[in-house]
């Protein structure tokens, strides 16, 4: 049976928490001195320790430490006095060693969270633990149909990616967002990415699988204040994907349960193409990772001292930034989400930096450019136009200089790359027409061509004024200031 | 000259002195081995060609002039478990078969850098994991002392090297007393430094937390000459100890206990001690109170469980470290006809690699590091290992050293113990507690047991980072027994001699 979103969540509360790994942006990787780059040629940055060669030691990048506890203050937490490496013992052939390097019951970062905007409220996502691990190496599966191990002829591995340093953070268990879940989980990998990329600890290249999310979902029975069996999917690696896979697994697993199943705790893939989870690994079969305290390596204590100057160097968080900008834009919750969901809050600010009011930047990155953005498939930001131009266009536009028809000409002349936008209203020609004897001609022009027009305003018809505008903008191919004209006409007909 | 016959000390200053070149002792020892060692198997691999290149180049160096430290031009042996370019790395083990690692072991640069010059790499129990080499995968080594027992483990190999004059010092690991117990029972000094004083990396690990390497010598001086070299703080170690080298030369030359109190462990004593054994060991205590030094007798309550600890410890980390042994890489790869997936080959492989020893220990530590089990073996394991750390705390608050016996007997024969487990880990039981304490420890000759007349051998325990402690009573024993003897115990080994019918096929051994 087939249970609709709008069913499942008639009977049931769900529950969501996530696990993020996030790759660091260091120099090196996490235990030797081979580059961490992306992208090299298979193999290429590697050495007997990233390589698990017999007899070689590990030695902790403290680069990967610090980047670590940045994170951790971000988020609130507490950072560990103390606290060890621990190994994770399982085979599998892309893992150097058949142990991962992690942290496991001693976590550096403990307790924060992470406040989160959505449908202009804030939701505070309580995070339970940040700890740092090593990366594996990649395989690729050669041959079969789906690209697994399984029904694999051969697999090859790429070992560049093995002991790059990975942040695993782990949120408490999401509660009391019922219909709004999926979406606050998008927002909370939305938020924590714009957090790592403000703290300067990655690039997060989601498509290059620098940020990984595993989604944890279960259903409580509405009233009953019952938690459920919890998945866990996996492969989940898009903003997108986030918000399918929470969807997908509330409807899931409300079937299982209107059909009188129980759900199963196990771990779940998420497939991009389809958007639905299929089984993964039971419970019962899960392996026993045999966690013990890593002995080639001293435990680490940061002192008090550098936690507090790894503190003092955060730069203002994503979410103390919205707050101030919103209120120095006037802004209500909902306006100010809108910027934000289309990643535009950089820009504006930019471009009011730049001599624009934040109304005026606001209209032009969420209307015109927004729509440029969308047509040509790209973020705002990243098309050819600076916020200091929108800014130049904007204050022509206020001068009188332009009108908005003329404006958007601009615009399209800067993204056309025709230079800056005095260079394109040069090149173009674009300036309104403020002769004031050339403009009158038109109008009176415009009357005379339109008696019957004229007639209706002169009978208090003011509306009909239109007509004689679209006239005149037309005889000066737009270049007329539209206010002005109106002016004219109503002077001489009134 | 019988460049064999001479020490370490002595070679350094004929060497120095240009009244030989490295090349000839280089080929004297090379020669020494080749006439002895298809009866003592000491050696996995012969690096004869290497060995000459580096005599000749340490020669050319000496010549022009360069300064060159004392161990320039003295051969050395390698245990088999330091990661060496240009020679295989076996560990003992049919699973490493064929690899050849691509970098040198930090012991091994620092040897090259001295311009030691690296004989071969010598026998050991697969993985270190034993007590008598018979557990190494390419055949036992046999004592040079009489060729039907062991030379101990798992360093056998570096004890039997050493005391058969292939090699006048050798390095050895111990993880629970593979340095000392093999130099015990080979009538030779071994040392186990502090734990972190002598760096691991490029030691193929068995059990990181227990690990180290140390010097094996035919004299007191000679294996702080080596420990001096091989020691000190190593980056490429996280658990390495950033301090300078204790002074264990100058205390070697000292050789002096007058005013130390010597405290004499009760517990490391007793029933399944040999009686000669400890016969030699009581004389050796007396000798040094007539030396000036104090003794007195200390309790340590809890090294009755360091046995039991120390097989929880050191496999649960083993089933960890080894689980790398897993066909993609390097060595031996089994059952990879295509039809096999990879969960299988590595399966099929470690099956065939590993011995029986190795698999028990990783089966036991896996098991021990199992969830539901984990408090009560390896977690219950620590809190023994911090009990012990507190029995050498408050013992060394009474004596500045410990001494016991090293082992509780002579050399065992060969095949003797080898299929009961029970009774090889008992060869261990004196030593194990340094290693759980990471504290250093010393073996050295005491004199031979009357019952099969074979070495025995005096052990010194001193404080972490204390290692010159060993060295001066260790020194002053030596010398206080040499003269009692006349002579070093090694020369009444009876199979030793030039024309002893077991070296009867010898070529070599003088120059
Ligand atoms: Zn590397």
């Amino acid at each position: 049976m087939t249970v609709t979103y709008e069913e499942a969540l008639q009977r049931y509360e769900p529950v969501f928490g996530l696990e993020t790994h996030v790759e660091l942006g260091t120099t090196t990787k996490l235990f030797c001195g081979c580059p961490a780059v992306f992208g090299a040629e298979p193999n290429s940055r590697v050495c007997p320790v990233c390589l698990g060669l017999p007899g070689s030691l590990p030695a902790a990048n403290r680069r990967a430490i610090e980047y670590t506890i940045k994170i951790g203050l971000a988020l609130h937490c507490g950072i560990a006095s103390w606290c060890r490496f621990a190994r994770k013992n399982y085979f599998y052939p892309d893992m150097p060693k058949n142990f991962q390097i992690s942290q496991y019951d001693e976590p550096l970062c403990t307790d924060g969270y992470l406040d989160v905007l959505v449908g202009g409220r804030t939701v505070r996502v309580g995070i339970e633990r940040v700890h740092l691990e090593e990366d594996t190496g990649k395989s690729l599966h050669v041959g079969g149909a789906t690209g697994r191990i399984h029904g694999a002829e051969y697999s090859l591995v790429d070992y560049n990616r093995a002991g790059i340093p990975l942040v695993e953070i782990v949120t408490k268990p999401v509660p009391g967002t019922g219909f709004g879940a999926p979406g606050v989980a998008k927002a909370y990998v939305t938020e924590l990415r714009d957090l790592l990329r403000s703290l300067g600890v990655s690039d997060v290249r989601m498509e290059e699988g620098s940020l990984r999310c595993d989604v944890n979902t279960s259903l409580s029975v509405r009233g009953s204040g019952v938690w459920g069996t919890r998945t866990e999917t996996k492969n989940v690696n898009s903003l997108r994907s986030v918000e399918r896979a929470v969807r997908s697994e509330i409807e899931r697993q409300a079937a299982v349960l209107d059909g009188g199943g129980r759900v199963i705790q196990e771990t779940r893939h998420f497939h991009e193409d389809t958007g639905v989870t299929t089984s993964g690994r039971s419970k019962e079969e899960a392996q026993d990772y045999r966690y013990f305290p890593e002995p080639d390596l001293v435990p680490v204590a940061p002192p008090a001292e550098w936690v507090e100057e790894i503190r003092a160097s955060l730069p203002e968080l994503p979410s103390a930034r919205r707050a101030r900008l919103q209120a120095q834009w006037s802004l209500s919750g909902l306006e100010f989400e809108a910027l934000h969901n289309a990643g535009a809050v950089g820009v504006v600010e930019e471009t009011v930096l730049a001599g624009a009011s934040p109304a005026d930047a606001r209209k032009w990155w969420l209307g015109e450019l927004a729509r440029r953005a969308n047509d040509a498939g790209v973020d705002v930001s990243s098309l050819p136009i600076t916020p200091q131009a929108v800014a130049r266009v904007a204050a022509l536009v206020a001068s009188g200089t332009l009108n908005d028809r003329l404006a958007r000409e601009v615009i399209d002349g800067v993204l056309d790359g025709e230079g800056t936008p005095d260079e394109v209203v040069a090149a173009r020609g674009l300036a309104v027409v403020s002769d004031e004897g050339a403009l009158t001609a038109a109008v009176d022009e415009a009357i005379a061509a339109n008696p019957g027009v004229a007639a209706r305003i002169r009978d208090g018809k003011t509306s009909a004024a239109g007509v004689l505008i679209g006239a005149v903008m037309k005889a000066t191919r737009g270049k007329a200031d539209a206010a002005r004209v109106k002016a004219l006409i109503l002077e001489r007909l009134t | 000259m019988e460049l064999t016959r001479k020490t370490a000390a002595e070679l350094s200053a004929l060497l120095a002195g240009g009244e030989v070149s490295a090349e000839e002792v280089t080929a004297a020892h090379l020669d020494r081995i080749a006439g002895c060692d298809d009866r003592v198997h000491a050696f996995l691999h012969v690096a004869a060609d290497g060995a000459v290149a580096a005599a000749r180049e340490v020669d050319r160096r000496r010549a022009a002039g360069d300064e060159l430290g004392p161990l320039a031009g003295v051969p050395v042996a390698l245990k088999d478990v330091f990661t060496t370019i240009g020679a295989p790395t076996t560990c003992g083990s049919r699973i490493l078969d064929g690899w050849q690692p691509p970098y040198d072991a930090t012991i091994t640069r620092r040897l090259r850098q001295a311009g030691a010059i690296i004989l071969g790499k010598t026998n050991m129990d697969e993985f270190a994991m034993g007590s008598s080499t018979e557990n190494s995968a390419f055949g036992p080594t046999r004592n040079p002392w009489n060729l039907s027992r062991v030379p101990g483990g798992s360093s056998g190999g570096s004890s039997a090297a050493v005391a058969a004059y292939q090699a006048p010092l050798a390095v050895g690991t111990d993880t629970g007393g593979s340095i000392r117990q093999p130099a015990s029972v080979c009538g030779i000094v071994g040392t186990k430094p502090t734990y972190g004083g002598s760096s691991r990396y490029g030691l193929v690990a068995f059990a990181s937390s227990l690990d180290t390497p140390g010097p094996l010598a035919r004299t007191v001086l000679d294996a702080a000459l080596l420990h001096e070299a091989i020691c000190g703080y190593d980056p490429m170690d996280s658990t390495s100890i950033d301090a300078p080298v204790p002074p264990v030369v100058a205390a070697a030359r000292q050789a002096d206990v007058s005013g130390m109190r010597i405290g004499v462990v009760t517990e490391l004593s007793g029933e399944g001690y040999q009686p000669g054994v400890m016969a030699r060991f009581a004389e050796a205590v007396e000798l040094l109170e007539s030396l000036g030094a104090k003794v007195t007798e200390v309790s340590c309550p809890n090294f009755r469980y360091a046995l039991p600890a120390y097989y929880l410890i050191a496999p649960s980390e083993c089933s960890s470290n080894l689980a790398r042994f897993d066909a993609m890489r390097y060595g031996l790869r089994v059952g990879d006809d295509g039809s096999a997936g990879a969960e299988e080959v590595m399966s099929l492989t470690r099956e065939a690699g590993f011995g029986d020893e190795v698999k028990r220990r990783i089966i036991l530590g896996a098991y021990a590091l199992s969830s539901g089990y984990y408090d009560a073996y390896y977690g219950k394991a620590q809190q023994v290992r911090t009990l012990i750390i507190r029995d050498f705390e408050a013992a060394f608050g009474q004596a500045d050293v410990l001494v016991s016996p090293v082992t509780p007997t002579t050399a065992f024969g060969i095949g003797e113990r080898a299929d009961d487990p029970m009774a090889m880990y008992l060869a261990d039981l004196c030593t194990i507690p340094s290693d759980l304490a990471g504290n250093a420890a010393i073996s050295v000759p005491c004199g031979l047991a009357s019952e099969d007349g074979l070495p025995a051998g005096l052990q010194v325990m001193a404080p972490v980072m204390a290692d010159d402690r060993l060295y001066r009573v260790a020194a002053a024993a030596e010398a206080a027994l040499t003269e009692r003897w006349g002579h070093p115990l090694i020369a009444e080994a009876k199979g030793l001699g030039t024309s002893e019918p077991w070296f009867s096929g010898e070529r070599g051994g003088s120059a």
